[in-house]
């Protein structure tokens, strides 16, 4: 579905990104894995086309996307969640949800946004208790719900989840976290990048490992799990998560 | 006949060269951080990994041979410290150094996948029960068979090098399925067979998977005839993994599908190193995809092959690697023909009677080149009519005449007075002064 073959990406005349190749087939859960500043946000921003790769390609099917506006990328079905959520604090649960759908035309919408909203809340049932609440006054778990639930109303084909585990207790974590495969009986295929590299390779299909701009390593995530320099730099070897005692 | 793996082994070339070309790039960034031999490459030539952009792009890697290797022994081209690495083996050396190879777990896990494919398209089924000849030990050749096959799910006998009267008691009592080991191993076991007068019908034998010396097609028939198996060839090489490389689909004799999610092949020209389009012979070159423990580019495999990426009637859309018979310094010159001991070995093992253990003995007299060929026959021949002995005499050295243009003196030995040689090459004994120098640098 997605190929990215050999991008560049700069921030002015820094180079970010160098030489990253990375591909995701549809009904995949694929995760970027790495330390701060290895690259993955800049991996997902130039597949959703906040930022254009200066060489390379970036594919969807058959349709080279690298250079295209976010706009029209969001249009070719796909969807990405921000680092940090960037919700409307000052619209309610419901209105962050519809702004979702903002893109989609007026016939597309008539009469199915009820199914859409049905969807995110048999996902995310608290976002159905909470609908008029403004967005700002939920918690951090529920405010990445919100986050994802939005992105879901524009009914994509390919999500790119930007650290969806960041600021979060243990519990909210294991929430989202186990709703992300349900995403897959959707037809959703997900990228998702994650600095807690243990809960996405638990998740995740195949993985791809980021430093300093490139890819070091791939595989599946029983490869990558087996694989000691990973345990060691990402996964805390010794460490247990609390809620894994659940 | 099963595919062990349909997802990758039928997978559509578009997709399998996006998975090369990523696996790629991870090695390179791995080896920069990791190898210092591969580093010093790298700074030499200002290449940087991401230069490499494309699978085209890799001719730009310097080539890797086996005195680089032998220089790191034993563990200096590990990427890894020894604590990851759970496996260790070594390779041969028939002259020189021997070249060590490590494995970590992926390694390993990687490794018994790909025999298992290689096994699956040469029959094999967890049904099986595969009695493996050979050698365990430092070799990659027993242990690789041996996990692939477990991975399948057969039920797998390691006997290990042994006699061939004690190979032939195991398959008969054990109710051995299929053989995996050297040709000269399933040969020898056929004529046990026949000196104990076994009818091959009473064995359980399907097929057999030999490798780890070059086989002609008529060896391949002999075998095929006198165990009533199918055999296929495999190619393996202990420097990138050890069998696992490629093997024939029994469909489609003649050509080995290449792992290549594990493996990226070229075919160079031996004397400029430029890379051959497909279909061209040459001189094979593999760089590794997934290996951990030790990564190698551009591995100069000095074995000559040519490649095929058309389709295959088995379904399969791995390209294909013609057999290897012959190394790229194995070539000969003769009283000024250029020759390959394999071509030797073709002619001769096409007249009945003749075992395929010969010797070449090459010497000087005068400034001329003189050819001695002996070569085994069986025992019934030799105690026979004297007529028949001088008669296959001349068929032979008429046909080698005939055929390679080779003029030489033909010697018929006794069975077992020559025997099995690891390879080829070593047929041949060159007792010339000018060429013999150069012959010992290889290996």
């Amino acid at each position: 579905m997605l190929t990215v073959r050999s991008a560049d990406a700069y921030y002015g005349n820094v180079q970010a990104l160098k030489g990253v190749s990375l591909h995701v087939s549809e009904g995949e859960i694929v995760a970027l894995i790495g330390a701060n500043g290895a690259g993955k946000t800049t991996t997902l921003r130039t597949v959703s086309g906040l930022l254009s790769p200066r060489r390379g390609s970036v594919t969807l099917g058959d349709r080279s996307i690298g250079g295209l506006a976010p706009e029209a990328i969001v249009r070719l079905g796909i969807s990405q969640v921000p680092e940090n959520r960037r919700l409307f604090g000052l619209l309610s649960v419901r209105d962050n949800l519809l702004l979702g759908a903002y893109h989609l035309r007026w016939h597309e919408k008539r009469g199915s946004m009820r199914t859409d909203f049905d969807r995110v809340y048999a996902l995310f049932p608290v976002l159905q208790e909470r609908a008029q609440q403004l967005a700002g006054t939920l918690s951090g778990g529920e405010q990445q719900m919100l986050a994802i639930g939005r992105a879901l109303m524009s009914r994509p084909r390919l999500l790119l989840l930007d650290e969806p585990s960041l600021g979060l207790a243990p519990r909210a974590v294991k929430a989202i976290f186990d709703a992300i495969p349900q995403f897959r009986q959707q037809g959703l295929t997900v990228l998702l990048v994650e600095q807690n590299a243990r809960a996405a390779l638990q998740i995740a299909d195949r993985a791809y490992v980021l430093e300093t701009g490139r890819v070091v390593m791939e595989g599946t995530s029983l490869d990558l799990f087996n694989q000691k320099e990973v345990q060691r730099a990402y996964l805390g070897r010794g460490y247990r998560q609390v809620w894994e005692e659940d | 006949m099963p595919i062990w793996n349909a997802r990758i082994e039928r997978m559509p070339r578009a997709e399998l060269e996006q998975l090369q070309l990523e696996r790629l790039q991870a090695t390179l960034n791995r080896i920069w951080d990791s190898v210092p031999f591969y580093r010093r490459r790298f700074e030499e030539t200002g290449l940087m990994p991401e230069h490499i952009r494309s699978l085209d792009d890799v001719r730009l890697l310097p080539l890797t041979v086996k005195e680089d290797l032998r220089a790191g022994y034993p563990y200096d081209l590990f990427a890894l410290p020894l604590r990851e690495v759970v496996r260790i083996h070594a390779s041969s050396g028939t002259t020189g150094q021997p070249t060590v190879v490590g494995y970590t777990k992926n390694d390993l896990r990687n490794w018994s996948e790909l025999v298992a494919r290689v096994l699956s398209a040469g029959g094999a089924t967890k049904d099986d029960v595969i009695q493996i000849s050979f050698s365990y030990g430092l070799l990659t050749d027993a242990f690789g068979f041996h996990q692939g096959a477990e991975e399948i799910g057969a039920s797998v006998i390691p006997v290990s090098a042994g006699a061939p009267e004690q190979q032939l008691k195991i398959m008969r009592d054990f109710r051995s399925t299929a053989l995996v080991g050297t040709p000269t191993d399933a040969l020898r076991i056929a004529e046990a067979l026949e000196e104990q007068e076994i009818p091959r019908t009473s064995l359980h034998l399907r097929w057999g998977m030999f490798g780890s010396a070059p086989w002609s097609e008529n060896v391949r028939t002999r075998i095929e005839s006198l165990l009533g198996i199918s055999a296929t060839d495999n190619y393996a090489i202990s420097e990138v993994m050890g069998p696992g490389v490629s093997g024939e689909c029994e469909e489609n004799k003649g050509g080995l599908h290449i792992n290549e999610d594990h493996f990226l092949c070229e075919v160079i020209d031996p004397e400029s190193e430029e890379v051959l389009p497909p279909g061209e012979p040459g001189e094979l070159v593999i760089t590794t995809l997934t290996k951990e423990a030790l990564p190698i580019l551009r591995y100069r495999t000095r074995d000559l092959t040519s490649i095929d990426a058309r389709p295959c009637p088995c379904g399969r859309t791995l390209a294909r690697m013609a057999r290897v018979s012959s190394r790229t310094d194995d070539m000969l010159i003769i009283g000024g023909v250029k020759l390959f001991p394999a071509q030797i070995e073709q002619v001769l093992t096409e007249v009945e009677g003749v075992e395929p253990h010969y010797r070449v003995i090459v010497d000087e007299v005068g400034g001329v080149d003189r050819v001695e060929v002996q070569v085994e026959v069986s025992g019934a021949l030799l105690t026979g009519d004297v007529g028949r002995l001088l008669k296959m005499e001349n068929l032979l050295r008429r046909r080698l005449q005939a055929d390679l243009g080779l003029s030489a003196e033909l010697k018929l030995v006794e069975s077992r007075t020559i025997g099995p040689v690891e390879h080829p090459s070593q047929r041949i004994v060159d007792r010339r002064r000018a060429e013999g120098g150069e012959r010992s640098k290889r290996e």
